[in-house]
């Protein structure tokens, strides 16, 4: 996929960025994030190596930072090896002043293990991840979502349209070059018949 | 039952062969329809009565409460979440305000986790009062309706002299407590409880044995643990399916893992089930406020919490069990006072999402009965 190029020089590069922007400040109380080195982690790089970017620890929560282009095998492994048989949550985060824009979020939960394992895949600007569903029918919605809300068009979806603004609307909300007054203007005053929606 | 079409068929010289035929019809439900609790519109695929697929179109209530909380501080942010699912603010508040403590890493003292507990468990029950009042009268039984929103007013009566107000409470704050406990809450929790039970008894004796009740509810909208799990259906719905899990079991938070209950679980996972799993969850909460306004402990009610807020930069994800399933926040600090990001994982968003699942093959009448089944509140699918 786009990433191809990418892949030799990312795992420093997502390294540097994922935990730099989130955590530019947070020199001082260190403790809060840690490299995450448990048996999960292990068996995760074992088997997908460098795309398993970095494991880190925050606040005692699991992360693993993965390469986009393995998504959907790391996510089969997921949920067949690792028993995570639940997507809690998927979401995305906008951070654009970073080479790699955006990250994709899942929460992943095991039933088995009654643990949470947090699953966060950094995408270019344009790239097109692969679409969950086939792997959580759950996805579905929640992929439609961070379409809807962050632009970003998943691969392979099997209903790839905007579930909560209207159709025809432009832009991107959470995106966080999009301000809080802004609108589409044109669409709410053709559909709504008004100057303003505030 | 084919009848018409058939011979429309025969007489075009076509197959009988009508499930994707001609005579498909799409209708439209809602969004301006009562039984949709709300503006949730389902476009219908039918087959005379039958659903043969359904598309549901939301987001007539989005607000953008994510994007509102990118542009306020953690404490403003606060009241927001109440209006998500505007039937159980207690609990949203519970949610939010135990993630950001998380991000902030302080804990509750001991006495605002036990009165946030209380407060959270009679949540629970008026949401679930709510909820078996609307889901019964849809279905065609007007008395439980009456019943139920009498006891309601009672658990209300209770939030507001403890914070004023009724509905969208804002109770608790980042840290504990604002308020705290007033003189009689023990003595009103309890006169609710013992009163509560033979209420409860009185709900299963117009419902539980009634052969009307059975009909429209058993073995409609069945859904499996393994297609809950699937598709992400949380709470009753999970539970009804036979999964015995329970976040407040799983990952104890507030003051659950001081106080016994049990988890109801159904077999089937039907609409029925569901009903039972419900009732019976509220018997659940009642025990849990019973043994909680025996020993609230004494001592601080707010944690030691700056006047501004700035999380140290890093994140959180802190799930609690709702009244309608996982109620999920995940929040990004970068350090200022301000969250970089926070989302709301909504569990009625989630659960409506296995509804085509439930209603394919269903009558229209049904659909009415597991769209109440479910417990949607659109405020939170819409956000």
């Amino acid at each position: 996929m786009a990433n191809e190029s990418n892949a030799p020089q990312s795992p420093e590069r997502s390294q540097s960025n994922v935990s730099g922007s989130s955590s530019a400040k947070s020199a001082t109380p260190a403790v809060l994030q840690l490299p995450l080195d448990c048996q999960l982690s292990r068996r995760y790089r074992e088997r997908f190596g460098a795309a398993i970017l970095n494991a880190l620890e925050d606040r005692k929560q699991s992360i693993l930072i993965a390469d986009a282009a393995q998504l959907l095998e790391i996510a089969r492994y997921s949920r067949d090896e690792e028993k995570f048989d639940l997507l809690e949550d998927y979401t995305a985060l906008d951070w654009p002043r970073r080479e790699k824009r955006f990250d994709l979020v899942a929460q992943l939960y095991s039933f088995t293990h009654n643990t949470h394992l947090r699953l966060k895949i950094p995408l270019g600007a344009n790239e097109q991840p692969t679409t969950l569903v086939p792997i959580w029918p759950t996805a579905n919605w929640l992929e439609r979502e961070i379409f809807d809300l962050f632009g970003i068009a998943f691969h392979g979806h099997p209903n790839l349209k905007r579930i909560l603004l209207p159709d025809e609307w432009q832009g991107h909300p959470l995106r966080k070059d999009y301000d809080i007054l802004q609108q589409d203007t044109a669409w709410v005053r053709e559909n709504l018949g008004i100057e303003s929606g505030q | 039952m084919n009848i018409l079409t058939d011979t429309a068929q025969e007489r075009a010289g076509q197959k009988t062969d009508t499930l994707f035929g001609a005579d498909e019809l799409v209708i439209n439900m809602g969004p301006q329809h009562p039984s949709t609790h709300g503006v949730l519109r389902v476009k219908l695929k039918l087959d005379g009565e039958r659903v043969v697929g359904s598309e549901c179109v939301i987001g007539y209530l989005h607000r953008g409460v994510e994007k509102i909380a990118e542009n306020r501080t953690y404490q403003q942010f606060a009241p927001y979440v109440d209006r998500m699912d505007y039937v159980s603010a207690v609990s949203n508040g519970l949610g939010y305000c135990e993630a950001v403590e998380k991000l902030l890493v302080v804990e509750a003292p001991p006495r605002a986790r036990v009165i946030r507990t209380i407060l959270t468990e009679l949540q629970r029950i008026a949401s679930h009062l709510l909820w078996l009042g609307t889901h019964a009268l849809d279905i065609g039984a007007l008395t439980p309706l009456f019943y139920c929103m009498r006891e309601r007013e009672e658990v209300l009566k209770i939030f507001e002299k403890y914070c004023g107000a009724r509905l969208t409470t804002h109770s608790f704050r980042i840290g504990g407590l604002q308020y705290e406990a007033y003189d009689s809450l023990e003595k009103d929790v309890e006169r609710f409880c013992k009163k509560f039970e033979s209420r409860i008894q009185q709900y299963s004796d117009l419902l539980t044995g009634n052969s009307i009740w059975i009909g429209r509810t058993r073995n409609v909208g069945l859904l499996n643990s393994a297609d809950c799990i699937a598709l992400g259906a949380s709470g009753p719905v999970l539970r009804a399916s036979g999964v015995k899990w329970d976040v407040r079991k799983a990952m104890p938070y507030a003051a659950y893992n001081q106080y016994k209950f049990e988890i109801p679980v159904g077999t089937r996972g039907d609409t029925y089930d569901r009903y039972m799993v419900r009732l019976e969850e509220m018997c659940q909460s009642r025990l849990i406020c019973l043994q909680a306004i025996e020993n609230i402990p004494t001592g601080p009610i707010m944690a030691r919490v700056g006047k501004v807020l700035k999380p140290p930069a890093g994140e959180v994800y802190h799930a609690i069990e709702g009244p309608k399933g996982i109620l999920g926040y995940y929040i990004v600090s970068d350090g200022s006072s301000q969250p970089y990001r926070v989302r709301i994982r909504p569990p009625s968003l989630i659960n409506l999402q296995a509804l085509d699942k439930m209603i394919r093959g269903h009558l229209v009448t049904d659909v009415v009965a597991i769209i109440g089944t479910l417990d949607v509140v659109l405020g939170e699918v819409d956000r």
